[in-house]
């Protein structure tokens, strides 16, 4: 009795800590566009079209409006997102106010270019295949902290995962991403570590 | 066990370049006019106050001393002595070096490759320890949340973050722009920087030409020769710290009051 007492408690509790604590903890937010990593991917070619180096070594990150302008001026299709897009943040001049997963805390220095160029590591080791994805996936954060729930991971048991592992492929064939790996100090650590890189605390703080 | 620990050296000597950066401060040339406090503290984010003239609650990363012959009219000189931090490297493979030795957060590190003295603002949780081992003042405690005038944190430089308040700040050797270098050199497919390409803000600043900076084992340096110039010494070098910020002055008095607490005044070049 007292052991069907204790498992009973030990349900609940496990309940509450994996499924209903996150709900609490983590606020949700969409997208401004629902963008299609794939559609742009097909059209534009590698990751490096949009997310490119910069000629001092540094990386751009999420392209500013000027990309899009260039071929999205007008419409050139039928899609609602499209639509939006030139009326709300094209025609007006208005930067799109893209929700950052990976943003890292002021404290952080990520060289992309020491990773990709150095130790030629492929973006969805980090990222994900987030190229194949259809769809943005609603982007979470700490409600605490404010920081995007990619950086603690998204699976509340603190095992680091994959970016594949998540990715999921519904009924009509579109692929959602549901988290990328998780970018955790201790998730660069145990890499750095591995490869035997430098692991002084102002290779990655600044 | 040492054994070991020799190990673990080596393989972190076996990866990348070994830099050894610091920094050689010409005392004869330095006029204190103070500019390179000014880009330290624009260049890494340091917060003022009100009042920033109470030196006992302002926060300097680079700090200018001024120190007199103590003679009278018309024989009075004055040397001024601008202070960074000299990110000690101690002696043997320990790397001796104070701040670090008794941090109980690992909050600040000695960098096997580059020989800087980090410190880690989120993880320091103002314990100040180091403060009161660091044996050349360098290290300040923010006592207050950085502020700014309205607009200025538009000024704030985005490759340092700011500190909050009951943390300890120090100099860094504008550790970001060795950072910055890096991301260049890797973007042009190299691991060696330049000498021209990792540059401090004060040496930058300095009108005078008074600093100097670079990797002090490099022979293709500045600093490789400059360090041992007559007349070259470092500050309380007889604790053993074994700094990597050098000074040269070719007047006896200065000298003599830089090797006061060597017991052997006015000898001069001191490091081994």
């Amino acid at each position: 009795m007292p052991l069907a007492g204790f498992s009973a408690g030990l349900v609940v509790c496990l309940f509450v800590g994996w499924l209903v604590f996150p709900q609490i903890l983590y606020s949700e937010k969409t997208q401004p566009i629902d963008f299609s990593h794939k559609l742009h991917v097909d059209e534009v070619g590698e990751c490096d079209g949009c997310h490119y180096f910069r000629e001092d070594g540094s990386f751009s990150g999420i392209p500013r409006l000027a990309s899009c302008v260039e071929c999205h001026e007008e419409a050139v299709g039928e899609h609602p997102e499209e639509a939006k897009l030139v009326a709300e943040y094209v025609k007006p001049g208005k930067e799109i106010p893209w929700l950052v997963y990976a943003r890292q805390p002021d404290c952080v220095y990520f060289s992309h270019a020491a990773h990709v160029k150095m130790a030629e590591l492929d973006c969805v080791i980090c990222h994900g295949p987030i190229g194949d994805s259809d769809h943005t996936r609603p982007y979470q954060y700490n409600l605490i902290t404010g920081y995007s729930r990619d950086i603690w991971g998204w699976n509340i048991a603190g095992m680091s995962k994959n970016a594949w592992d998540y990715s999921q492929t519904d009924e009509s064939g579109e692929v959602h991403i549901d988290s990328p790996a998780r970018m955790k100090m201790d998730d660069c650590a145990i890499c750095h570590e591995e490869k035997g890189t430098n692991d002084g605390c102002f290779v990655c703080h600044k | 066990m040492s054994e070991q620990h020799h190990e673990a050296h080596k393989h972190h000597e076996g990866h990348g370049t070994k830099y050894k950066y610091g920094m050689v401060i010409d005392l004869d040339k330095c006029t204190g006019c103070g500019a390179c406090m000014v880009a330290c503290m624009a260049e890494n984010n340091i917060s003022f106050r009100k009042d920033n003239s109470d030196k006992l609650l302002s926060n300097y990363w680079m700090r200018v001393y001024k120190i007199s012959n103590g003679l009278p009219f018309p024989d009075t000189e004055i040397c001024y002595i601008p202070r960074p931090c000299m990110h000690c490297e101690g002696h043997g493979h320990h790397h001796h070096t104070p701040c670090v030795s008794v941090c109980p957060a690992v909050a600040t590190d000695y960098d096997q490759e580059t020989g800087i003295v980090s410190q880690i603002y989120t993880r320091c949780f103002g314990c100040r320890y180091c403060m009161a081992a660091c044996p050349y003042h360098v290290r300040v405690f923010n006592w207050w949340d950085p502020k700014w005038p309205e607009g200025m944190e538009k000024y704030l430089s985005p490759d340092v973050s700011v500190r909050m308040r009951g943390v300890v700040e120090k100099c860094s050797f504008c550790n970001h722009r060795l950072q910055r270098a890096r991301n260049k050199a890797y973007a042009e497919e190299r691991r060696e920087i330049h000498e021209d390409e990792y540059q401090t803000a004060c040496t930058q600043a300095c009108p005078a030409g008074a600093i100097t900076f670079g990797d002090l084992q490099n022979p293709e340096h500045e600093v490789h020769k400059l360090k041992d110039s007559p007349g070259a010494f470092r500050l309380l070098e007889k604790l053993g710290t074994n700094p990597k910020v050098y000074y040269v002055s070719s007047r006896a008095w200065v000298l003599k009051a830089a090797d006061v607490y060597i017991g052997e005044e006015g000898k001069g070049v001191t490091h081994p």
